[in-house]
Protein backbone atom coordinates (compact mmCIF):
# COMPACT_ATOMS: atom_id res chain seq x y z
CA UNK A 1 0.00 0.00 0.00
CA UNK A 2 2.88 2.36 1.20
CA UNK A 3 4.72 1.33 -1.96
CA UNK A 4 2.47 1.85 -4.35
CA UNK A 5 1.22 5.61 -2.85
CA UNK A 6 5.09 6.37 -2.83
CA UNK A 7 5.25 5.11 -6.97
CA UNK A 8 2.20 6.82 -7.62
CA UNK A 9 3.61 9.79 -6.24
CA UNK A 10 7.18 9.79 -8.16
CA UNK A 11 5.12 9.19 -11.13
CA UNK A 12 2.91 12.22 -10.73
CA UNK A 13 5.76 14.28 -10.15
CA UNK A 14 7.74 12.99 -13.18
CA UNK A 15 4.50 14.02 -15.26
CA UNK A 16 4.27 17.32 -13.18
CA UNK A 17 8.13 18.21 -14.06
CA UNK A 18 8.31 16.63 -17.83
CA UNK A 19 6.36 19.32 -19.17
CA UNK A 20 8.32 22.91 -17.64
CA UNK A 21 11.71 21.00 -18.14
CA UNK A 22 10.69 19.67 -21.74
CA UNK A 23 9.47 23.45 -22.38
CA UNK A 24 12.67 25.25 -21.04
CA UNK A 25 14.84 23.09 -23.64
CA UNK A 26 12.90 23.71 -26.76
CA UNK A 27 12.71 27.99 -25.87
CA UNK A 28 16.57 27.85 -25.29
CA UNK A 29 16.75 26.09 -28.63
CA UNK A 30 14.26 28.39 -30.50
CA UNK A 31 16.41 31.97 -28.39
CA UNK A 32 20.03 30.08 -29.95
CA UNK A 33 18.20 29.23 -33.64
CA UNK A 34 16.83 33.11 -33.88
CA UNK A 35 20.30 34.53 -32.78
CA UNK A 36 22.09 32.93 -35.06
CA UNK A 37 19.64 33.97 -38.34
CA UNK A 38 20.03 37.93 -36.67
CA UNK A 39 23.29 37.74 -37.27
CA UNK A 40 22.71 38.06 -41.26
CA UNK A 41 19.47 39.45 -42.06
CA UNK A 42 19.01 39.33 -45.91
CA UNK A 43 16.56 41.83 -45.88
CA UNK A 44 19.32 44.23 -46.00
CA UNK A 45 18.90 43.23 -49.87
CA UNK A 46 15.71 44.54 -49.86
CA UNK A 47 16.40 47.71 -47.96
CA UNK A 48 19.26 48.76 -50.61
CA UNK A 49 16.69 48.29 -53.27
CA UNK A 50 13.82 50.13 -51.82
CA UNK A 51 16.54 52.81 -51.22
CA UNK A 52 17.20 52.91 -55.40
CA UNK A 53 13.54 52.82 -56.29
CA UNK A 54 12.95 55.64 -53.64
CA UNK A 55 15.61 57.69 -55.99
CA UNK A 56 14.44 56.23 -59.20
CA UNK A 57 11.89 57.78 -61.88
CA UNK A 58 9.73 55.60 -62.62
CA UNK A 59 5.94 55.14 -64.43
CA UNK A 60 4.12 56.95 -66.80
CA UNK A 61 5.20 60.56 -64.96
CA UNK A 62 8.72 59.35 -65.00
CA UNK A 63 9.08 61.17 -61.29
CA UNK A 64 10.89 59.78 -58.43
CA UNK A 65 8.68 59.05 -54.78
CA UNK A 66 11.26 62.06 -53.12
CA UNK A 67 8.57 64.22 -52.58
CA UNK A 68 6.23 61.32 -51.25
CA UNK A 69 4.93 62.62 -47.82
CA UNK A 70 4.50 59.78 -44.96
CA UNK A 71 3.55 62.49 -42.55
CA UNK A 72 6.95 64.04 -41.64
CA UNK A 73 6.83 66.76 -44.80
CA UNK A 74 7.22 66.00 -48.21
CA UNK A 75 10.62 63.49 -48.59
CA UNK A 76 10.95 62.61 -44.92
CA UNK A 77 11.93 58.45 -44.58
CA UNK A 78 13.23 58.83 -41.16
CA UNK A 79 11.01 58.38 -38.42
CA UNK A 80 8.26 57.72 -40.59
CA UNK A 81 7.72 54.40 -40.22
CA UNK A 82 6.60 54.39 -36.18
CA UNK A 83 4.07 57.00 -36.38
CA UNK A 84 2.66 55.24 -39.01
CA UNK A 85 -0.93 54.35 -39.75
CA UNK A 86 -1.78 58.46 -39.14
CA UNK A 87 -4.32 60.33 -40.85
CA UNK A 88 -3.58 62.31 -44.01
CA UNK A 89 -4.95 65.69 -45.14
CA UNK A 90 -5.14 65.31 -48.95
CA UNK A 91 -6.44 62.20 -48.59
CA UNK A 92 -8.76 62.39 -45.92
CA UNK A 93 -8.06 58.76 -44.78
CA UNK A 94 -6.23 57.06 -42.13
CA UNK A 95 -3.63 55.31 -44.12
CA UNK A 96 -0.60 52.56 -43.03
CA UNK A 97 2.76 52.60 -45.09
CA UNK A 98 1.32 50.50 -47.89
CA UNK A 99 -1.66 52.04 -49.03
CA UNK A 100 0.41 55.50 -48.62
CA UNK A 101 3.06 54.34 -50.62
CA UNK A 102 0.22 53.50 -53.37
CA UNK A 103 -1.00 57.06 -52.81
CA UNK A 104 2.36 58.31 -53.80
CA UNK A 105 2.91 55.93 -56.49
CA UNK A 106 -0.05 56.99 -57.79
CA UNK A 107 -0.18 60.66 -57.69
CA UNK A 108 3.80 61.47 -58.25
CA UNK A 109 4.68 58.54 -60.64
CA UNK A 110 1.23 57.95 -62.29
CA UNK A 111 1.05 54.38 -61.21
CA UNK A 112 -2.92 52.76 -60.65
CA UNK A 113 -3.06 52.34 -56.94
CA UNK A 114 -5.32 49.99 -57.73
CA UNK A 115 -3.53 47.92 -60.18
CA UNK A 116 -0.89 47.60 -57.64
CA UNK A 117 -3.39 46.50 -54.86
CA UNK A 118 -4.92 43.65 -57.19
CA UNK A 119 -1.27 42.12 -58.24
CA UNK A 120 -0.41 39.34 -56.28
CA UNK A 121 2.07 39.43 -52.96
CA UNK A 122 5.72 38.51 -54.50
CA UNK A 123 4.74 39.77 -58.43
CA UNK A 124 5.40 43.31 -60.36
CA UNK A 125 4.93 46.42 -58.12
CA UNK A 126 4.33 44.20 -54.93
CA UNK A 127 8.32 43.35 -55.41
CA UNK A 128 8.88 47.15 -55.18
CA UNK A 129 6.75 48.03 -52.33
CA UNK A 130 8.24 44.79 -50.37
CA UNK A 131 11.66 46.78 -51.24
CA UNK A 132 10.27 50.08 -50.06
CA UNK A 133 8.43 49.49 -46.96
CA UNK A 134 11.64 47.02 -45.59
CA UNK A 135 13.94 50.17 -46.55
CA UNK A 136 11.33 52.64 -44.87
CA UNK A 137 11.20 51.05 -41.93
CA UNK A 138 15.31 50.21 -41.35
CA UNK A 139 15.07 53.90 -41.57
CA UNK A 140 13.23 53.64 -38.20
CA UNK A 141 15.13 51.30 -36.45
CA UNK A 142 15.62 52.03 -32.47
CA UNK A 143 13.03 53.71 -32.47
CA UNK A 144 9.75 53.52 -30.49
CA UNK A 145 6.47 53.73 -31.82
CA UNK A 146 4.75 56.93 -31.69
CA UNK A 147 1.65 56.75 -33.46
CA UNK A 148 -0.39 60.15 -33.09
CA UNK A 149 -4.14 59.84 -31.73
CA UNK A 150 -4.90 64.01 -32.02
CA UNK A 151 -7.32 63.34 -34.81
CA UNK A 152 -11.16 61.84 -34.60
CA UNK A 153 -9.78 59.89 -37.80
CA UNK A 154 -6.99 58.14 -35.77
CA UNK A 155 -8.77 57.27 -32.68
CA UNK A 156 -11.42 56.08 -35.06
CA UNK A 157 -9.66 53.97 -36.90
CA UNK A 158 -7.63 52.60 -33.45
CA UNK A 159 -11.47 51.67 -32.40
CA UNK A 160 -12.37 49.55 -35.31
CA UNK A 161 -9.18 48.33 -35.34
CA UNK A 162 -9.68 47.17 -31.49
CA UNK A 163 -13.30 45.73 -32.73
CA UNK A 164 -11.75 43.96 -35.47
CA UNK A 165 -8.76 42.12 -33.39
CA UNK A 166 -11.65 40.70 -31.24
CA UNK A 167 -14.04 39.51 -33.66
CA UNK A 168 -14.65 36.30 -33.58
CA UNK A 169 -15.97 34.20 -37.18
CA UNK A 170 -15.40 31.64 -39.60
CA UNK A 171 -16.08 27.79 -39.70
CA UNK A 172 -13.21 28.08 -36.63
CA UNK A 173 -14.37 31.09 -34.19
CA UNK A 174 -11.06 32.56 -34.58
CA UNK A 175 -10.13 35.82 -34.23
CA UNK A 176 -6.91 37.75 -33.95
CA UNK A 177 -7.40 37.79 -30.49
CA UNK A 178 -7.63 33.59 -30.40
CA UNK A 179 -3.88 33.25 -30.92
CA UNK A 180 -2.51 37.03 -29.76
CA UNK A 181 -4.98 37.96 -26.42
CA UNK A 182 -2.35 35.85 -23.99
CA UNK A 183 0.56 36.30 -22.64
CA UNK A 184 3.17 33.23 -23.14
CA UNK A 185 1.56 30.92 -25.99
CA UNK A 186 2.80 29.08 -28.30
CA UNK A 187 1.38 27.60 -31.81
CA UNK A 188 3.20 24.22 -32.14
CA UNK A 189 6.65 26.04 -31.39
CA UNK A 190 5.98 29.43 -32.36
CA UNK A 191 6.11 31.60 -29.71
CA UNK A 192 3.07 34.13 -30.04
CA UNK A 193 2.99 37.91 -28.77
CA UNK A 194 0.20 39.35 -26.49
CA UNK A 195 -1.16 41.96 -29.03
CA UNK A 196 -2.97 43.44 -26.30
CA UNK A 197 -0.50 44.87 -24.52
CA UNK A 198 2.93 47.45 -25.57
CA UNK A 199 5.84 45.56 -25.54
CA UNK A 200 4.54 42.71 -27.17
CA UNK A 201 2.60 44.78 -29.50
CA UNK A 202 5.93 46.67 -30.57
CA UNK A 203 7.37 43.21 -30.73
CA UNK A 204 4.95 41.51 -32.85
CA UNK A 205 4.06 45.10 -35.00
CA UNK A 206 7.56 46.31 -35.13
CA UNK A 207 8.83 43.25 -36.74
CA UNK A 208 7.13 43.27 -40.16
CA UNK A 209 8.01 43.80 -42.38
CA UNK A 210 10.14 40.95 -41.95
CA UNK A 211 12.36 38.59 -44.19
CA UNK A 212 11.26 34.98 -43.93
CA UNK A 213 13.88 32.48 -43.85
CA UNK A 214 11.32 29.38 -44.68
CA UNK A 215 10.18 30.97 -47.94
CA UNK A 216 12.67 33.45 -48.68
CA UNK A 217 10.76 36.04 -49.01
CA UNK A 218 10.40 39.63 -47.71
CA UNK A 219 6.38 40.10 -45.96
CA UNK A 220 5.27 43.23 -45.48
CA UNK A 221 2.80 44.18 -42.75
CA UNK A 222 -0.28 43.66 -45.11
CA UNK A 223 1.12 40.33 -46.49
CA UNK A 224 1.73 39.08 -42.73
CA UNK A 225 -2.26 40.33 -42.13
CA UNK A 226 -3.15 38.58 -44.97
CA UNK A 227 -2.08 35.08 -43.71
CA UNK A 228 -3.61 35.30 -40.38
CA UNK A 229 -6.52 36.27 -42.00
CA UNK A 230 -6.15 33.22 -43.89
CA UNK A 231 -5.01 30.65 -41.21
CA UNK A 232 -8.33 32.16 -39.22
CA UNK A 233 -10.49 31.10 -41.62
CA UNK A 234 -11.73 34.08 -42.87
CA UNK A 235 -11.94 35.33 -46.41
CA UNK A 236 -9.44 37.44 -48.25
CA UNK A 237 -8.93 40.98 -46.93
CA UNK A 238 -8.42 43.23 -49.87
CA UNK A 239 -4.95 45.04 -49.93
CA UNK A 240 -4.97 47.80 -47.96
CA UNK A 241 -8.84 48.14 -47.12
CA UNK A 242 -9.62 49.52 -43.60
CA UNK A 243 -9.92 46.45 -42.00
CA UNK A 244 -6.18 45.78 -42.35
CA UNK A 245 -5.41 49.70 -41.62
CA UNK A 246 -7.39 49.83 -38.08
CA UNK A 247 -5.70 46.48 -37.34
CA UNK A 248 -2.46 48.30 -37.77
CA UNK A 249 -3.50 51.69 -36.16
CA UNK A 250 -4.86 49.11 -32.90
CA UNK A 251 -1.06 47.33 -32.99
CA UNK A 252 0.77 50.52 -33.37
CA UNK A 253 -1.14 52.50 -31.04
CA UNK A 254 -0.87 49.79 -28.61
CA UNK A 255 2.86 49.33 -28.86
CA UNK A 256 3.63 53.43 -28.71
CA UNK A 257 6.08 54.32 -26.24
CA UNK A 258 7.39 50.71 -25.27
CA UNK A 259 9.71 48.59 -27.31
CA UNK A 260 12.41 49.97 -30.50
CA UNK A 261 11.52 48.69 -33.50
CA UNK A 262 13.59 46.59 -35.04
CA UNK A 263 11.76 45.99 -38.72
CA UNK A 264 12.93 44.32 -41.10
CA UNK A 265 13.25 41.63 -38.77
CA UNK A 266 14.24 38.34 -39.47
CA UNK A 267 11.43 35.66 -38.69
CA UNK A 268 11.39 31.61 -39.12
CA UNK B 1 -14.21 42.87 -57.97
CA UNK B 2 -11.30 44.88 -55.98
CA UNK B 3 -12.30 48.30 -57.06
CA UNK B 4 -15.79 48.16 -56.58
CA UNK B 5 -14.72 46.77 -52.95
CA UNK B 6 -12.56 49.10 -52.15
CA UNK B 7 -15.05 52.04 -54.04
CA UNK B 8 -17.77 50.41 -51.72
CA UNK B 9 -15.35 50.43 -48.30
CA UNK B 10 -14.97 54.59 -49.17
CA UNK B 11 -17.82 54.84 -49.37
CA UNK B 12 -18.94 53.16 -46.51
CA UNK B 13 -16.40 55.28 -44.85
CA UNK B 14 -18.17 58.30 -45.52
CA UNK B 15 -21.19 57.46 -44.66
CA UNK B 16 -20.49 56.43 -41.51
CA UNK B 17 -18.22 59.80 -41.10
CA UNK B 18 -21.24 61.57 -42.15
CA UNK B 19 -23.55 60.48 -39.57
CA UNK B 20 -20.85 60.18 -36.95
CA UNK B 21 -20.37 64.52 -37.68
CA UNK B 22 -23.88 64.65 -38.06
CA UNK B 23 -24.72 63.22 -34.39
CA UNK B 24 -22.54 65.41 -33.01
CA UNK B 25 -23.79 68.82 -34.75
CA UNK B 26 -25.10 71.44 -32.36
CA UNK B 27 -23.06 69.27 -29.07
CA UNK B 28 -20.30 71.80 -29.52
CA UNK B 29 -17.21 68.88 -28.51
CA UNK B 30 -17.24 65.84 -30.74
CA UNK B 31 -18.15 62.67 -28.78
CA UNK B 32 -17.99 59.17 -30.64
CA UNK B 33 -20.21 56.46 -28.07
CA UNK B 34 -18.69 53.05 -28.08
CA UNK B 35 -22.04 51.68 -30.12
CA UNK B 36 -20.76 54.40 -32.30
CA UNK B 37 -17.62 52.65 -33.35
CA UNK B 38 -19.48 49.58 -33.31
CA UNK B 39 -21.66 50.43 -36.04
CA UNK B 40 -18.20 51.77 -38.08
CA UNK B 41 -16.26 48.32 -36.96
CA UNK B 42 -19.24 46.83 -38.81
CA UNK B 43 -19.71 48.33 -41.57
CA UNK B 44 -15.48 48.19 -41.95
CA UNK B 45 -15.32 44.01 -41.72
CA UNK B 46 -18.58 44.06 -44.09
CA UNK B 47 -16.69 46.21 -46.78
CA UNK B 48 -12.81 44.52 -46.48
CA UNK B 49 -13.02 41.17 -47.34
CA UNK B 50 -13.45 39.50 -50.99
CA UNK B 51 -14.23 35.91 -51.87
CA UNK B 52 -11.35 33.80 -52.72
CA UNK B 53 -11.36 30.32 -53.35
CA UNK B 54 -13.53 28.00 -51.21
CA UNK B 55 -14.08 31.02 -48.69
CA UNK B 56 -16.87 33.46 -49.46
CA UNK B 57 -17.52 36.47 -47.38
CA UNK B 58 -19.84 34.85 -45.50
CA UNK B 59 -17.57 33.61 -43.61
CA UNK B 60 -17.79 36.89 -41.68
CA UNK B 61 -21.92 36.32 -40.24
CA UNK B 62 -21.86 35.83 -36.78
CA UNK B 63 -23.95 33.60 -34.68
CA UNK B 64 -25.02 34.69 -31.54
CA UNK B 65 -22.62 33.35 -29.59
CA UNK B 66 -19.49 35.08 -32.10
CA UNK B 67 -21.04 38.28 -31.22
CA UNK B 68 -21.30 37.98 -27.39
CA UNK B 69 -17.54 36.13 -27.70
CA UNK B 70 -16.32 38.75 -29.38
CA UNK B 71 -17.50 41.76 -27.32
CA UNK B 72 -16.72 40.06 -23.46
CA UNK B 73 -14.34 37.67 -24.52
CA UNK B 74 -14.05 34.81 -21.65
CA UNK B 75 -15.55 37.04 -19.26
CA UNK B 76 -19.31 36.27 -20.17
CA UNK B 77 -21.47 36.99 -17.37
CA UNK B 78 -23.10 33.89 -15.70
CA UNK B 79 -26.44 34.61 -17.38
CA UNK B 80 -25.32 34.54 -21.06
CA UNK B 81 -22.57 31.58 -19.73
CA UNK B 82 -25.50 29.29 -18.12
CA UNK B 83 -27.58 30.31 -21.35
CA UNK B 84 -25.39 29.44 -23.98
CA UNK B 85 -23.64 26.10 -22.36
CA UNK B 86 -27.66 24.87 -21.77
CA UNK B 87 -28.39 25.37 -25.29
CA UNK B 88 -24.99 24.19 -26.89
CA UNK B 89 -25.26 20.55 -24.83
CA UNK B 90 -29.30 20.25 -25.65
CA UNK B 91 -27.94 20.24 -29.48
CA UNK B 92 -24.63 18.19 -29.34
CA UNK B 93 -25.35 15.50 -31.89
CA UNK B 94 -24.48 12.00 -30.51
CA UNK B 95 -22.91 9.05 -32.26
CA UNK B 96 -25.85 7.73 -34.57
CA UNK B 97 -24.93 4.25 -33.63
CA UNK B 98 -24.05 5.10 -29.91
CA UNK B 99 -20.14 4.26 -30.22
CA UNK B 100 -17.58 6.84 -29.40
CA UNK B 101 -14.55 5.18 -29.73
CA UNK B 102 -12.55 4.57 -33.30
CA UNK B 103 -8.87 3.75 -33.95
CA UNK B 104 -6.81 6.15 -32.47
CA UNK B 105 -4.11 5.80 -35.07
CA UNK B 106 -6.31 7.83 -37.58
CA UNK B 107 -6.82 10.61 -34.31
CA UNK B 108 -3.63 10.53 -34.38
CA UNK B 109 -3.16 11.68 -37.87
CA UNK B 110 -6.22 14.21 -37.53
CA UNK B 111 -4.90 15.37 -34.41
CA UNK B 112 -1.45 15.97 -36.53
CA UNK B 113 -3.25 17.76 -39.77
CA UNK B 114 -3.68 21.42 -39.95
CA UNK B 115 -5.66 21.66 -43.09
CA UNK B 116 -8.69 22.27 -44.33
CA UNK B 117 -11.06 25.31 -44.80
CA UNK B 118 -8.95 28.31 -45.78
CA UNK B 119 -8.72 30.07 -48.81
CA UNK B 120 -5.43 27.47 -50.07
CA UNK B 121 -6.95 24.46 -49.29
CA UNK B 122 -9.19 22.64 -51.73
CA UNK B 123 -13.09 21.97 -51.56
CA UNK B 124 -13.99 18.10 -50.85
CA UNK B 125 -10.99 17.39 -48.80
CA UNK B 126 -10.67 16.08 -45.26
CA UNK B 127 -10.47 18.67 -42.59
CA UNK B 128 -7.49 18.13 -40.28
CA UNK B 129 -8.52 18.80 -36.46
CA UNK B 130 -5.01 20.99 -36.02
CA UNK B 131 -5.34 19.60 -32.17
CA UNK B 132 -1.34 19.86 -31.85
CA UNK B 133 -1.49 23.36 -32.79
CA UNK B 134 -2.92 24.38 -29.23
CA UNK B 135 -2.61 20.85 -27.17
CA UNK B 136 0.25 18.32 -25.96
CA UNK B 137 -1.05 15.35 -26.85
CA UNK B 138 1.40 12.40 -27.01
CA UNK B 139 4.76 12.24 -25.34
CA UNK B 140 6.20 11.54 -28.86
CA UNK B 141 5.26 15.08 -30.18
CA UNK B 142 7.08 17.46 -28.42
CA UNK B 143 6.12 20.34 -31.32
CA UNK B 144 2.80 21.26 -29.74
CA UNK B 145 0.94 24.29 -28.88
CA UNK B 146 0.27 25.92 -25.23
CA UNK B 147 -3.38 27.72 -25.89
CA UNK B 148 -5.20 24.96 -24.53
CA UNK B 149 -4.49 22.76 -21.55
CA UNK B 150 -2.05 19.63 -22.31
CA UNK B 151 -4.09 16.54 -22.66
CA UNK B 152 -1.23 13.72 -22.31
CA UNK B 153 -2.14 11.04 -19.85
CA UNK B 154 -6.08 12.66 -20.68
CA UNK B 155 -7.72 8.90 -20.89
CA UNK B 156 -5.41 7.74 -17.74
CA UNK B 157 -6.31 10.22 -15.34
CA UNK B 158 -9.94 10.65 -16.29
CA UNK B 159 -10.74 6.79 -17.05
CA UNK B 160 -12.15 5.45 -20.32
CA UNK B 161 -16.03 5.07 -18.63
CA UNK B 162 -19.06 6.14 -21.11
CA UNK B 163 -19.23 9.47 -19.31
CA UNK B 164 -15.84 10.56 -19.96
CA UNK B 165 -16.53 9.20 -23.52
CA UNK B 166 -19.73 11.55 -23.81
CA UNK B 167 -17.71 14.45 -22.31
CA UNK B 168 -15.15 14.47 -25.03
CA UNK B 169 -17.30 13.86 -27.56
CA UNK B 170 -19.31 17.02 -26.88
CA UNK B 171 -16.29 18.47 -26.19
CA UNK B 172 -15.36 18.09 -29.35
CA UNK B 173 -18.57 18.58 -30.94
CA UNK B 174 -19.08 21.90 -29.81
CA UNK B 175 -16.65 22.95 -26.58
CA UNK B 176 -18.89 25.81 -25.69
CA UNK B 177 -21.11 22.85 -24.12
CA UNK B 178 -18.94 23.08 -21.02
CA UNK B 179 -16.95 26.92 -21.34
CA UNK B 180 -18.87 29.31 -23.23
CA UNK B 181 -16.43 31.17 -25.63
CA UNK B 182 -13.44 29.39 -25.47
CA UNK B 183 -11.14 29.39 -28.06
CA UNK B 184 -11.42 26.04 -29.25
CA UNK B 185 -13.69 25.61 -32.87
CA UNK B 186 -16.62 23.43 -32.86
CA UNK B 187 -15.66 20.67 -34.67
CA UNK B 188 -19.11 19.19 -35.37
CA UNK B 189 -21.32 21.91 -35.57
CA UNK B 190 -19.75 23.46 -37.52
CA UNK B 191 -18.33 20.28 -40.07
CA UNK B 192 -15.15 20.62 -39.64
CA UNK B 193 -14.86 17.06 -38.50
CA UNK B 194 -17.31 14.47 -39.74
CA UNK B 195 -18.58 11.73 -37.05
CA UNK B 196 -16.32 9.28 -37.97
CA UNK B 197 -12.97 11.62 -37.50
CA UNK B 198 -14.31 12.68 -34.14
CA UNK B 199 -15.00 9.02 -33.18
CA UNK B 200 -11.12 8.50 -33.94
CA UNK B 201 -9.70 11.39 -31.51
CA UNK B 202 -11.89 10.51 -29.03
CA UNK B 203 -10.19 6.84 -29.71
CA UNK B 204 -6.78 8.64 -29.66
CA UNK B 205 -7.11 10.40 -26.00
CA UNK B 206 -8.85 7.59 -23.75
CA UNK B 207 -8.06 4.35 -25.73
CA UNK B 208 -5.96 2.64 -22.98
CA UNK B 209 -3.47 1.39 -26.14
CA UNK B 210 -3.15 4.91 -27.28
CA UNK B 211 0.49 6.26 -26.93
CA UNK B 212 -1.29 9.58 -25.12
CA UNK B 213 -2.10 6.72 -22.31
CA UNK B 214 0.35 4.08 -22.89
CA UNK B 215 3.51 6.33 -22.84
Amino acid sequence: MKNSTYAACVAASALMFATPVLADATAEGIAKYREALAEGNPAELWEMRGEELWKEARGPKKATLEKCDLGQGPGVVKGAFVTLPRHFADTGRVQDLESRLLTCMETLQGIPADEVAKTPFGKGEQKNIEALVAWISAESRGMKFNLPMAHPEEKRMYEIGKRAFNYRGGTHDFGCVTCHGEDGKRIRLQDLPNLTKGPDAARGFGSWPAYRVSSGELWSMQRRLNDCFRQQRFPYPVYGSDVTIALSSYLGVTANGTVESIAPAIKR
Amino acid sequence: MNIRIRQGAIALAVLATLATVAGCAGTGAPTVSSADYDKDAAAVMAASFREQGIVKTDRLTQDEVMVACSKFGHSLDDELRERFQAATLAEVKWPSDGKYIGDWKEGEKIAQSGRGLTWTDKAGEANGGNCYNCHRITKKEISYGTIGPSLYQYGKVHGNTESTQKYVWAKIWNPNAYSACTNMPRFGTHGILDEKQIRHIVALLLDPKSPVNAE
